[in-house]
């Protein structure tokens, strides 16, 4: 009796130090994200207080002189023109080959893909300045969306092998025999059964392009600036508005966490390049 | 796996096209996204060795000079060269080992607290690294703030002193270092919580029986088969990295003084502010050729092991 009466203590005692270690390792985490939260909702005066303000009257003055004094909106339709013509044209070229590297098990394909993602982005970037700069091209959306292309492709292809490679292969051999050619096999009912893959790869593709920050910084030009390089400068003329400053980061991250919501499961395999499954 | 192809689109001629495309489907479906990958990829890769051997501005008004290896020699007299893999290294070394280290702690602590809570945490824990990372390179920067940041507000909460953080030359690494560990450390525990969670029940049942300790369940079984989630890890984490950029970028340019500039950083500085392009892809091929060679010794030490 006693015996198991202190062995069930044992084992809540555990249990309350497992879960208070977990919400101090939360808190850490989450931090950030809530003084950012918190900075973007105070005035100038009270972010330079000597001591944090905690509980304020919380005032849209950031919010506002960071949308219509920076152009924020300008700066936001670019990076969404710039993420979907990448997410899209990534899909177009990257279905395709996700489907044939699954039906066909194209494994060496798979790794060359994966290759990608040891090299520097500033290796492609000098040759790439080089050679849009002869096409004129710098400063235009096209050079901006086939650099993305780097990210978004590779990261479609690694998450769509494995959903090919989920669905049963007997559904494409009955459309066969029902006398479809293997292409419209591919493309009424592989697909179609796969759109769940397609949801995630275009979040998450269009995720990774958002927050791309390299490529845009040296390519894109006055009018086609992404967000997070508008961001960028607007900070580096030394202000310390620290208010502006938050409210911008704010912007740029909550379309990215509300998205993530859509695909959380998928993020893992995106981010490991199809290594590990969440 | 290899169905038979349909009879009636053998026999007639007008569907020719569409039968060869179906025999060579294999490779005319990823031939598209092969070309443009290579094209993306590939092509700048070898052109940019090529640029290394040559003298060479961004300005097409000054001369292009070949001058073969000479900015490889360069590169070995180059104190700046040395300061920066110096400084690359030891982000990699402070983030990398700590980031394993609490991204397996906090993994075995979630895989022990199995409840309704699990969902909602994992989705928490995805925030650092979904977020932009000029986003986060900026409030990090705003907490470093020596006179208003909220970090050193904290330090002297505790009675600890104030502290320059990036603005001192010493901690300027590891600080950046901080900030990356902030926001990788979830992809470590995620990676060796999905490892903890496929694990098969059996060995630590026999294990009991025989009467092993925790620790030496630990030890003995749980580590050796999350060997292989832990070298995943490990290996994407050395990767990036080496890599670092956009964090080192907004937060401290690289300075105080060159104290941060890594080699990424020096590479990027060399092409797009001194202008000397051919000697920034020397830069940067060694460093490709750091990142393979770490990349590939990591898969060397996952066969040995």
């Amino acid at each position: 009796m006693t015996a198991a009466r202190s062995q069930s203590r044992t084992r809540r005692l555990e249990s309350f130090w497992v879960n208070a270690l977990i919400a101090l390792t939360l808190t850490v985490m989450l931090f950030p994200f809530a003084w950012m939260i918190l900075t973007a909702f105070r005035t100038q005066t009270q972010n330079t207080s000597s001591v944090p303000v905690w509980f304020f009257v919380p005032t849209l003055e950031n919010f506002v002189a960071v949308i219509v004094g920076q152009n924020f909106l300008r700066y936001t339709l670019n990076s969404l023109i710039v993420a979907a013509a990448a997410t899209g044209l990534g899909l177009l070229l990257g279905l395709p080959a996700a489907y044939s590297i699954a039906r066909y098990k194209l494994r060496g394909l798979a790794v060359w893909v994966l290759v990608s993602r040891i090299i520097p982005y500033v290796t492609f970037l000098l040759p790439w300045f080089l050679i849009f700069t002869q096409l004129k091209l710098t400063g235009t959306y096209w050079a901006l969306i086939l650099t993305h292309l780097i990210i978004t492709l590779p990261m479609i292809v690694w998450v769509m092998i494995a959903f090919f490679e989920d669905i049963p292969i007997e559904l494409e051999e009955a459309g066969l025999i029902d006398g479809l050619t293997r292409f419209a096999a591919f493309y009424r009912i592989a697909v179609p059964l796969v759109a769940p893959g397609v949801a995630t790869a275009t979040i998450l593709s269009f995720i990774y392009s958002w927050n791309q920050f390299l490529f845009s910084l040296i390519l894109a030009g006055p009018d086609t600036k992404t967000v997070p390089v508008a961001v960028f400068n607007f900070i580096s003329y030394g202000s310390v508005d620290f208010g502006g400053i938050a409210a911008a980061a704010v912007l740029i991250t909550l379309p990215v966490v509300v998205l993530s919501l859509f695909v959380q499961r998928h993020i893992l395999r995106g981010l490991t390049g199809g290594g590990v499954k969440g | 796996m290899t169905p038979a192809l349909n009879p009636k689109a053998q026999t007639r001629g007008a569907v020719t096209l569409s039968s060869f495309v179906d025999r060579h489907l294999r490779w005319l479906m990823p031939a598209p996204a092969i070309i443009v990958l290579a094209l993306l990829t590939l092509a700048p890769l070898l052109f940019n060795l090529f640029l290394s051997t040559q003298d060479r501005s961004v300005s097409s008004a000054l001369p292009i000079r070949d001058v073969g290896l000479g900015n490889y020699v360069e590169i070995l007299r180059d104190e700046r060269f040395w300061n920066a893999m110096w400084q690359m290294l030891k982000f990699t070394l402070i983030a990398v080992p700590v980031q394993l280290g609490l991204g397996l702690g906090i993994a075995l602590l979630l895989n022990r607290q199995l409840g309704a809570m699990q969902g909602v945490i994992r989705a928490l824990v995805l925030l650092p690294m979904i977020a932009t990372p000029v986003a986060v390179a900026l409030i990090w920067s705003l907490m470093f703030n020596p006179q208003l940041g909220v970090l050193n507000y904290f330090l002297e909460t505790l009675g600890l002193g104030r502290s320059l953080w990036t603005a001192d030359a010493a901690l300027a690494i590891p600080a950046l270092a901080l900030v990356d560990i902030w926001q990788w450390t979830p992809l470590v525990t995620i990676i060796l919580l999905a490892g903890l969670q496929s694990m098969p029940e059996e060995p630590f049942e026999a294990a009991r029986i025989d009467g092993a300790s925790p620790w030496q369940l630990f030890t003995r079984i749980t580590l050796p088969l999350l060997q292989p989630a832990l070298f995943a890890a490990l290996t994407l984490r050395l990767i990036d990295a080496l890599k670092t950029y956009d964090i080192i970028e907004v937060i401290t340019q690289g300075g105080p003084g060159i104290a941060s500039e890594t080699l990424n950083v020096l590479a990027f500085r060399t092409g797009f502010e001194f202008l000397r392009i051919g000697y920034a892809s020397s830069l940067l091929t060694v460093l490709l050729i750091v990142v393979t060679v770490v990349a590939l010794g990591v898969n060397l030490l996952r066969r040995r092991a």
